[in-house]
């Protein structure tokens, strides 16, 4: 249990997906305009990379390791994670038309997330089992969802300020992310 | 090469039993979303003004779908639309009169008066909550233009102190009448030329004096009507577009010449 807890922790904290590791940067810096826009994407973020851990290791320790076919699991990682969001949205859409309204147009968006598999290449790397795999995935979508929540807090206070005129738009949202990076490495000090 | 083929061969399954899962989710988890309802947005103008009712086109071509909206229900679309969206829900759609927005005034700066000259937001609303009466008629057009803005087809002009609709470019969207504060402006049957074009209801003396287009109920319209169309209530005229036949009768015997004459519309549109 322990070790869980530490997983989760160190997924959604030390090594945080977008300011540590450099994964899923593309929809980090797009999606953070907004407050409400940049939540919802967290939350289809953590049920998508949650599903697809899942997913991948099951598939990687029963399937892939077995046949010998470990090379291949770039391929099928991708294919399998991009015919699981289609049918997690079909499902949604049938069960709970409300999770679907609010995960809305996110939920398809991830399937080409790197985040999503990079966590999938990571667990086979670490070497983790499925409890385990599940695990660091919910932990690294919460890490996802904090960084993209606090940058769109970040921007909607910047929009209002009076910057000079070279650092407007992309400059100063890329300035706000490393000095968020820099804030981050704090918890690489965290005792574990 | 028996690496190959094993390779090959297990991808290949994954691949299968993939696909066959998406068909397999696609059937057990179909939605009937109805093609129609896309359908049905694509006949709706789009503007999302909310005259219908509903949140926009989107959340009334679902509306229409799931047969809570009539399917002649975009004011804005009118019979076009309603006929177009008629054939993709397979019912026949009742003709709707196009409608347009009238303002019922006529007192331009040359038959009344001002009480003073007005400089601040030009904005009618603003002057009304700072409860200024700016004209001598307390009932009439302020013409500073609140449904000028808020039109949002450009198609109402102040002029000479009143707001004028140009029927042609008028939707019936309906956002003037909410924007206007002294409640001048409804939505007519754009058919239907005869109408009041006052909303006064003090008592004829004081009308006189203070408008000289002003209706004073006389009662001379009532009396010339042969299709009880036209009453006079709170000292007011008012025509039941329903009613009337456009003999333009009333209009002609108005000694205020308050009623709009079937030909006289006809020759401004020109």
């Amino acid at each position: 249990m322990n070790s869980l807890i530490l997983i989760i922790v160190s997924c959604a904290l030390i090594n945080n997906v977008v300011l540590n590791q450099f994964l899923g940067i593309c929809s980090f810096l797009g999606v953070s305009q907004q407050m409400k826009a940049s939540a919802s994407l967290g939350g289809a973020v953590i049920f998508v990379i949650t599903v697809a851990s899942a997913v991948a290791s099951l598939l990687y320790d029963n399937v892939l390791s077995p046949l010998g076919l470990d090379y291949m699991k770039t391929i099928v990682f991708i294919l399998v994670i991009a015919a699981l969001v289609q049918i997690v949205e079909m499902f949604l859409k049938k069960s709970s038309p409300s999770i679907y309204k609010a995960l809305g147009i996110y939920l398809p968006l991830i399937t080409t997330n790197c985040a999503v598999l990079g966590i999938a290449l990571t667990n086979v790397q670490n070497e983790f089992n499925l409890i385990q795999s599940i695990a660091a995935g919910f932990g690294t979508g919460v890490g996802y969802t904090v960084a993209i929540v606090l940058l769109a807090g970040i921007r909607s206070r910047i929009r209002e300020e009076d910057l000079p005129e070279p650092l407007r738009g992309a400059p100063i949202v890329l300035i706000s992310a490393a000095l968020m990076s820099i804030a981050f490495m704090g918890f690489s000090g965290l005792a574990l | 090469m028996n690496d190959i083929i094993i390779t090959t061969l297990v991808i290949t399954l994954i691949g299968i039993a993939v696909g066959a899962g998406l068909v397999y989710a696609s059937k057990k988890f179909y939605v009937k979303v109805d093609e129609r309802e896309a359908a049905v947005r694509t006949c709706l103008p789009g503007n999302n003004c909310g005259a219908c009712g509903f949140a926009g086109c989107d959340a009334m071509a679902a509306a229409i779908v799931a047969g809570e909206a009539p399917v002649n229900g975009c004011p804005v679309g009118g019979n076009a639309a309603a006929e177009k969206i008629a054939v993709v829900m397979d019912v026949t759609a009742e003709e709707t009169e196009r409608h347009a927005a009238f303002v019922r005034c006529s007192g331009t700066c040359d038959v009344t008066g001002q009480l003073g000259h007005y400089v601040g937001i030009s904005d009618c609303r603003s002057a009304v909550m700072a409860g200024l009466n700016l004209n001598e008629c307390s009932y009439g057009c302020l013409g500073l233009g609140s449904c000028v803005s808020a039109c949002p087809q450009n198609a109402i002009k102040v002029i000479n102190g009143v707001a004028v609709v140009n029927e042609k470019l008028c939707v019936s969207c309906g956002l003037c009448v909410k924007a206007c504060p002294k409640g001048l402006i409804e939505l007519k049957p754009v058919a239907k030329k005869v109408a009041v074009r006052c909303s006064n209801k003090d008592k004829g003396a004081v009308v006189k004096n203070i408008c000289k287009a002003g209706c004073i109920g006389c009662m001379a319209c009532t009396k010339q009507c042969e299709s009880d169309a036209v009453h006079v209530e709170n000292n007011l005229a008012s025509i039941d577009y329903e009613k009337c036949i456009q003999c333009g009768k009333c209009a002609e015997k108005c000694p205020v010449h308050v009623i709009t004459q079937p030909a006289q519309t006809a020759a401004k549109e020109v």
